[in-house]
């Protein structure tokens, strides 16, 4: 893919991309959990999923300018979330999957898959941030102190969603079920272990992905247990978000997401 | 539409600022059960750190004054300003009482 003009270009060590993973995972799904802003099914979850995004947008703050301070070329958090180009993004795959379909024709789901992407994704959070709270990157571990407290709050709300869909009417336990089908195929790659992963483990700066599996299909597994839900089987397809490899909905999301940017660049208000 | 039977119950949010105040009354939202109201309370009423602690109580279970008894049951204190302590000289030390 051609560089767009007006993009920066970033010098990728493994431990300036360890952090982008996690900073890009969290700046994509605020930007999918943004999109109910004005949508929400009752006005007071509306407010809740809007709270998420931001709690996960000062998240992405914190980590794109301790990535930028990593990588060397002065690039501020603004910089790292409005121009870079899409292969240069790290996030899960899962993420950046339509999540609110806003008219009958588009693509995206339900209610019951935005509950179910928080609760996958949270959980992973939370494994995640415990973790890196004693990251040997003293910024980092900063950040992760801060951020656990969210999101075990987050962790928390969307898994009493899930239970109370799971276990709630005919119609609300079928869409949740489905919603986990369509969703649990991404959740591979939130636990392969790769040459990134490696490195982050051997410096101590954080967890690699594998590590977490076993504290997050425990907890999974018990929610969606009170939710009356199989964990469905494993199917050998990996996503490759995490690679900078995007499914074709991410080039929407970015265009969206850096319209303004790329038409004023600079531009503040 | 929702009809009054499938609509989440109506649930009325106290909210105490810092601990030693008392929880005050802020308003009201709905939710499914009580557990979801603690936490879209504090999701709706204390997004820019206005409490320490939440309480909430279904609507439908508290018992309230009739508004058409207001006459009968407040207005007879009008004149009952003796009520109020301000009738007694307090010594220097408690004058902030």
């Amino acid at each position: 893919m051609n560089a767009v003009a007006g993009s920066i270009r970033l010098n990728l060590t493994p431990p300036v991309r360890y952090v982008l993973r996690i900073a890009d995972t969290c700046l994509i799904h605020a930007q999918r959990l943004a999109e109910w802003c004005g949508h929400g099914p009752v006005l007071e979850e509306d407010i809740a999923l809007t709270n998420m995004a931001l709690d996960l947008v000062g998240q992405a703050r914190a980590l794109l300018a301790h990535a930028g301070r990593l990588e060397g070329q002065g690039f501020d958090e603004d910089q790292l979330a409005f121009l870079r180009d899409e292969r240069q993004f790290f996030n899960l795959t899962l993420v950046e999957q339509p999540m609110r379909r806003s008219s009958a024709h588009a693509p995206g789901g339900d209610f019951a898959d935005t509950v179910l992407r928080n609760f996958l994704l949270a959980t992973w959070l939370k494994a995640l941030w415990t973790r890196l709270a004693a990251s040997s990157d003293s910024d980092l571990a900063a950040i992760a102190g801060k951020a656990v407290k969210e999101a075990r709050y987050h962790q928390q709300h969307v898994g009493d969603w899930v239970v109370r869909l799971g276990d709630g009417t005919d119609e609300s336990a079928a869409r949740l079920r489905a919603a986990l089908e369509r969703a649990w195929p991404y959740t591979h790659e939130m636990f392969k272990r790769d040459a990134v992963d490696v490195a982050a483990e051997a410096a101590g700066l954080g967890p690699a992905r594998d590590a977490l599996n076993d504290a997050w299909q425990t907890e999974v597994a018990a929610v969606l247990a009170e939710a009356q839900l199989a964990v469905p089987a494993d199917t050998p397809f990996t996503s490759t978000g995490t690679l900078g490899r995007h499914s074709e909905h991410m080039g929407f999301i970015l265009a969206e997401m850096q319209s303004l940017q790329r038409q004023y660049p600079g531009g503040r208000w | 539409m929702s009809t009054s039977s499938n609509e989440w119950p109506l649930w009325e949010v106290f909210v105490r600022p810092k601990a030693g105040l008392d929880h005050k009354h802020c308003g009201s939202l709905h939710a499914p059960d009580a557990k979801m109201a603690v936490q879209l309370a504090r999701e709706v009423y204390t997004r820019r750190q206005e409490g320490t602690s939440v309480w909430v109580v279904k609507s439908s279970d508290i018992t309230a004054s009739d508004p058409g008894d207001k006459g009968m049951l407040f207005d007879p204190m009008e004149d009952k300003v003796y009520r109020h302590p301000t009738f007694y000289e307090l010594p220097e030390s408690v004058n902030h009482m």
